[in-house]
């Protein structure tokens, strides 16, 4: 049986229980942690408080170098290939300094940095309008590691979390992508159409004891690590670079840092 | 009641055998979107709701306008609206079935809906707007069935549905808030993050709900016994006209904000829409026409002697109705989402099956408001008889 089958039938089994054991109206269910998308945490697994990413934005100077990069993520979550732009699905992509930083389009900019390609994904909000506005919860912030993660099969597909998210960092199944995945991976369910989708910080990944795909991809340009160990690598970087975030001024907290 | 909707002459069969037919054509489009994904839509990762959020933020406008002849009636004691305050509550009635219809076919998986009270998110707006709506159909069908009832018997409606009457009243005000506060919450979409959204979503409703039941009454006169009225036509006229000015002053209370401060995030949108953003200008036409249309709605509606003449009236509320569904419909949710938050351009235009789908939402609340005035004309003409 493929593991998305598995994963369908143990939500049918977790929801038939959950609904017999809980009142219809518990308000605030912050429970997450039984859903078909979690992945059991084993004793190797990787914990943090609230996990957070540094980019080094100064070590790429050409998109090729973040293509392998793209190409981990895409690979490890059987990310589809749209022809159609309209349907196009991105958990982490290339972009521009100034689409990267609308608010921050400074004038007369080193030509170095502002040519320079950047990586851009889901920040993991410590404040996440996106989980705010989702009326079912199949987006929330885990508890346990501060990660914005989907539940796929709650997901009802009304897309209020797209608009809720300042950064672009959502995409939406417009059609059916399995035919549309270049190599299956057999180790993360497909999705199927209707439902809303993004980056996970490779909850699957930190489960068993490895770092994200793209972090492992990256050379060392990227690094990942828990925010409030001030011990951890992450915390080490900010302390000794100027970073900055997207869109700080909204106040989501973005957990993904860029050294410029 | 209901057998008189089913006591109608050949016109009036043939017109519901044309909505029918209508509905299944568009339905059978659905049953395609549902098979595809809704990637049959011209919706992208950017611009992510389109043409059936647009025009269910313009019906919960239309909904909300009702309360324009209950208020008055029920709470003023204005007796005049007594003959018509059922039309207007019926006309909610078709506009709430029109807009559960619209986020249905706008989920990307419908079974899954409710979900939304299987886990209830005070948190969310959407849930919020979920209850108010349903709570809104519910309120209109007690109170507007009741009153209608009591008045083909003869009798003072029930003192039970006071409270209902007056609850509805606010909760008119409640659903066009809760839905403008879909929009105006969200964090870096600048063409929606101003307090004004609510007021100024208030004021187009306030113009379009009456100017479409003042064209539902003439309409009425016309093909039955029963009037509506000249002086409660003209009561609605003066309201509609009040709203439409409110609501193009409103507009411009957000220009001046946007270009005065100067704010490239909150001018970007309102630039796409009326001059085109690097060359994208997808709707500038359509935009400059909406603004055009409310200001000869403006003309047309204050000037007493183009509102005192009923025909130069009807065509004043069609121009209103067309330039506020322009306003709502086309720019309100793509002006929002272009430039996307990465201050790119990626324009939204609907394609065939979306407007068929649309088309056929429209039609199954023609359908809906078509039986109810069925029948609240069938019991005034019966009680004028
Ligand atoms: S970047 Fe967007 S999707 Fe990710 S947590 Fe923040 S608001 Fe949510
Ligand atoms: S699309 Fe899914 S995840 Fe997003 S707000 Fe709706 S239900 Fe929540
Ligand atoms: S953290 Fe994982 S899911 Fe997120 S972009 Fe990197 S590889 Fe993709």
């Amino acid at each position: 049986m493929d593991s998305s089958r598995r994963s369908v039938l143990k939500f049918f089994g977790l929801t038939a229980l959950g609904l017999a054991a809980k009142p219809v109206f518990n308000a605030f269910a912050g429970e997450h942690g039984k859903s078909a998308m979690h992945f059991e945490k084993g004793a190797e697994a990787l914990k943090a408080k609230q996990w957070a990413m540094v980019i080094d934005t100064r070590k790429f100077e050409s998109p090729d170098e973040l293509e392998p990069i793209i190409e981990a993520c895409n690979k490890a979550h059987n990310i589809p290939r749209f022809e159609n732009k309209n349907h196009e699905i991105k958990w982490i992509w290339e972009t521009e300094y100034h689409n990267a930083f609308p608010q921050m389009p400074n004038r007369f900019l080193s030509e170095e940095a502002e040519q320079r390609p950047y990586l851009v994904l889901c920040n993991h909000c410590e404040n996440p309008p996106c989980c705010r506005a989702c009326p079912t919860q199949a987006t929330f912030k885990r508890e346990s590691d501060g990660i914005v993660i989907m539940d796929f099969h709650r997901c009802i597909g009304c897309r209020f979390c797209m608009a809720a998210c300042p950064f672009g960092s959502r995409s939406f199944n417009f059609r059916d992508p399995r035919p549309f995945i270049p190599e299956l991976n057999h180790d993360y369910p497909t999705r199927m159409k209707g439902v809303v989708e993004k980056c996970n910080f490779c909850a699957e990944r930190l489960a068993k004891g490895l770092e994200p795909a793209c972090v492992e991809a990256s050379g060392g340009a990227i690094v990942f690590g828990d925010l409030y160990d001030p011990e951890s690598e992450v915390r080490k970087l900010l302390r000794e670079n100027y970073t900055i975030r997207r869109k700080q001024s909204l106040g989501t907290e973005p957990c993904v840092y860029y050294i410029v | 009641m209901l057998e008189l909707a089913v006591k109608g002459d050949k016109k009036y069969w043939a017109w519901i055998v044309a909505l029918l037919a209508v509905i299944g054509g568009a339905f059978l489009l659905y049953l395609w979107q549902l098979k595809f994904g809704l990637g049959i839509t011209g919706m992208s990762r950017d611009v992510s709701w389109g043409f059936y959020i647009a025009n269910f933020t313009y019906l919960v406008g239309v909904a909300a306008g009702g309360v324009m002849v209950v208020l008055p009636y029920y709470l003023h004691d204005y007796k005049a609206y007594g003959r018509i305050t059922v039309l207007g509550e019926f006309l909610a009635i078709g506009a709430i079935v029109m807009c559960l219809l619209f986020i249905i076919v706008d989920l990307g998986q419908p079974m899954r809906i409710l979900n939304v009270w299987l886990y209830p998110t005070p948190h969310s707006v959407l849930f919020w707007d979920t209850i108010v709506l349903n709570g809104y159909l519910f309120l209109n069908l007690v109170v507007g069935w009741n009153v209608l009832e009591a008045e083909r018997n003869n009798v003072h409606y029930q003192s039970w549905l006071k409270p209902f009457i007056y609850i509805s009243i606010p909760w008119a005000v409640s659903i066009h808030t809760v839905t403008a506060y879909l929009y105006c919450g969200l964090p870096g979409r600048g063409f929606w993050l101003t307090a004004i959204l609510a007021p100024r979503f208030l004021a187009s409703a306030f113009a379009a709900g009456p100017a479409l039941l003042i064209l539902l009454c003439l309409f009425v006169r016309k093909i039955s016994s029963f009037d509506p009225g000249r002086e409660q036509i003209q009561a609605l006229a003066k309201t509609v006209a009040y709203a439409i000015c409110v609501n193009v002053f409103f507009f411009l209370c957000e220009v001046f904000v946007a270009f005065y401060s100067n704010i490239p995030e909150h001018m970007d949108h309102l630039k796409y829409l009326f001059a085109g953003l690097h060359g994208h200008g997808l709707l500038v036409p359509w935009m400059w026409a909406s603004l055009l249309l409310m200001v000869v709605g403006i003309i047309m509606t204050v000037n007493p002697a183009t509102r005192k003449n009923e025909t130069t009236l009807a065509w004043a509320c069609v121009v209103i109705i067309v330039g506020t569904w322009i306003d709502k419909g086309l720019g309100m949710i793509s002006g929002g989402f272009v430039p996307n938050p990465l201050h790119e351009i990626n324009e939204y235009a609907p394609t065939l099956p979306e407007i068929g789908i649309t088309i056929g939402v429209y039609a199954a609340g023609a359908l809906v408001l078509t039986i109810l005035y069925k029948i609240a004309v069938g019991v005034k003409e019966e009680v004028r008889a």
